[in-house]
């Protein structure tokens, strides 16, 4: 029951098995020590963890505004939306105990005697069977609910989550800017919405002190982040990541490794590109990003491969985030649509688009800051990053025309099709 | 005793870009190309406080709020 000591701390052990069941979980962990609430918040606020679901909010500072409320509900967001994204499911499969306790731990926390257990259709089996095994020992005080996420890229969104739960427009963001999800969400209770990771992350801090925690990572970004790195192996995989180590050494990339990857997309979809050289030497922390325009998002790395024309690839992840927009407010219903065809023109008929890329930085002007949620932003960033960092392929495309069609690389599923 | 300080919100959920706001107060609401309002940044000046209250009122999904600023 010792603290893991290397980088792996949510994936120490995982490999030897394939799910970590309750039982093998206490062996390695140990049971939860029994801290009221003031002792918990305070372990969060002093280990510095942030919020690993991309928005990288201080957890502590969360947890405390959600405590003052009455009665608040829990909910660990699994939901995962994102398709470049797989660390939730993977922690959810292999290790869902550390999840659990995490929650439990919260629910402690901040009072709350109600827990829902917010996932993706590929985790229910995962997390059910997990809660069988905790309902038998009877160990938790607080109630687990599973709620299924739909399959929509905003569905781990928090207001999205919250009306799932409620059984209202599932998925589907609100206008919350007035009312917060902290103070009304599930059921009108103050609601905390967690990412799982950053859950199974309290599990351990629980257990071994933010003096533990902090032993790895930064002043502003300690401890270490899972990361679902596509294009460096022939399927995407999943790494845990000292926070702050650059992203070229925690993945291994040798210089001749580089030569083949044209960019690096950072933080998904809603993230933005960067040259591979200044990717793979940033200090992998939010605000190194932030630094640059860019995300890490969920923990979400691309690596670009040359021969591909980022100009198609871009398009299509484009057009699928129009498709996977919620319909609701004007400006990104109107402009994320105008925004993807003009996109579709730079990459296929470049000659049509007039006034070659002069537009799109008007159009993202257009919807950044103007819906219910981040997503036309984040829609404006991928954009605006793609025309700076592929700027030149651009050019090529208005002088020669487009590319030769080669197999479409980043993963973009079908679009659920928008509840309109 | 300072004056209450004001920022206008449009609810863009509620909002069908029926217009009624840029109508009333050009001074700080424009229309983009869809006809939907784009709020000027910052506070309402107080001089055009009672103004952006009427226009609030007049939205017809009721989708443009005042809102008081703390401190």
């Amino acid at each position: 029951m010792t603290a893991p000591t290397g980088p792996a701390r949510l994936l120490d052990g995982i490999g030897s098995a394939d799910v970590i069941r309750l039982e093998a979980h206490l062996a390695r962990w140990g049971a939860l020590p029994d801290l009221p609430a003031p002792s918990l918040l305070e372990a969060v606020d002093q280990s510095g963890l942030r919020g690993h679901g991309g928005a990288w909010f201080p957890v502590g500072t969360k947890w405390r505004s959600v405590a003052a409320g009455r009665s608040p509900v829990v909910v660990a967001n699994g939901a995962e939306g994102e398709p470049a994204s797989g660390k939730d499911r993977l922690l959810l499969h292999h290790a869902p105990h550390l999840v659990l306790d995490g929650a439990s731990v919260a629910a402690t926390a901040v009072g709350s005697g109600r827990v829902i257990v917010h996932v993706s259709e590929d985790s229910v089996t995962d997390v059910t069977a997990a809660l069988a095994e905790r309902a038998r020992r009877g160990s938790d005080r607080c109630q687990f609910e599973v709620v299924v996420a739909p399959d929509r890229f905003l569905s781990g969104q928090e207001s999205a989550a919250v009306n799932t739960v409620n059984g209202r427009t599932p998925g589907i963001p609100s206008f919350v800017a007035l009312r917060p999800v902290r103070d009304q969400g599930v059921a009108g209770r103050p609601t905390l919405v967690q990412n799982v990771e950053s859950l199974a992350h309290v599990a351990l801090i629980a257990r071994y002190g933010p003096g533990w925690f902090r032993s790895v990572g930064t002043h502003d970004s300690p401890g270490t982040a899972l990361v679902t790195v596509t294009g460096l192996w022939e399927s995407p995989r999943i790494v845990e990541v000292p926070l702050g180590t650059t992203l070229g050494s925690a993945l291994g990339i040798t210089p001749a490794r580089a030569g083949g990857i044209q960019a690096v997309l950072l933080g998904g979809y809603g993230g933005g590109w960067l040259p591979t050289a200044t990717a793979l030497s940033l200090p992998f922390t939010e605000e190194a990003a932030r630094g640059l325009g860019t995300s890490i998002g969920a923990g979400v790395v691309v690596l670009l491969p040359t021969g591909v024309c980022p100009l198609v690839e871009a398009a299509r992840v484009v057009r699928y985030l129009e498709g996977e927009g919620a319909g609701q407010c004007g400006p990104c219903v109107n402009g994320l649509d105008v925004l993807a065809t003009q996109f579709e023109l730079l990459a296929h008929r470049p000659h049509s688009l007039r006034g070659g890329t002069s537009a799109f930085p008007v159009l993202c002007g257009l919807v950044e800051g103007r819906g219910a949620c981040h997503h036309p932003d984040g829609v404006a960033r991928f954009v605006r990053s793609a025309l700076d960092v592929f700027g030149d392929h651009a050019a090529l495309h208005l002088q020669r025309g487009p590319c030769q069609t080669t197999r479409p690389f980043l993963p973009v599923p079908a679009t659920a099709g928008a509840v309109r | 005793m300072s004056r209450a300080r004001f920022r206008l919100v449009v609810d863009p959920v509620a909002c069908d870009g029926a217009g009624v706001c840029a109508e009333l107060l050009p001074e700080i609401i424009s229309l983009d190309p869809w006809d939907y309002p784009i709020v000027g940044p910052g506070e309402v000046p107080p001089s055009l406080v009672d103004l952006a209250r009427r226009a609030t009122v007049s939205c017809p999904r009721l989708a443009l709020h005042l809102v008081r600023l703390e401190g």
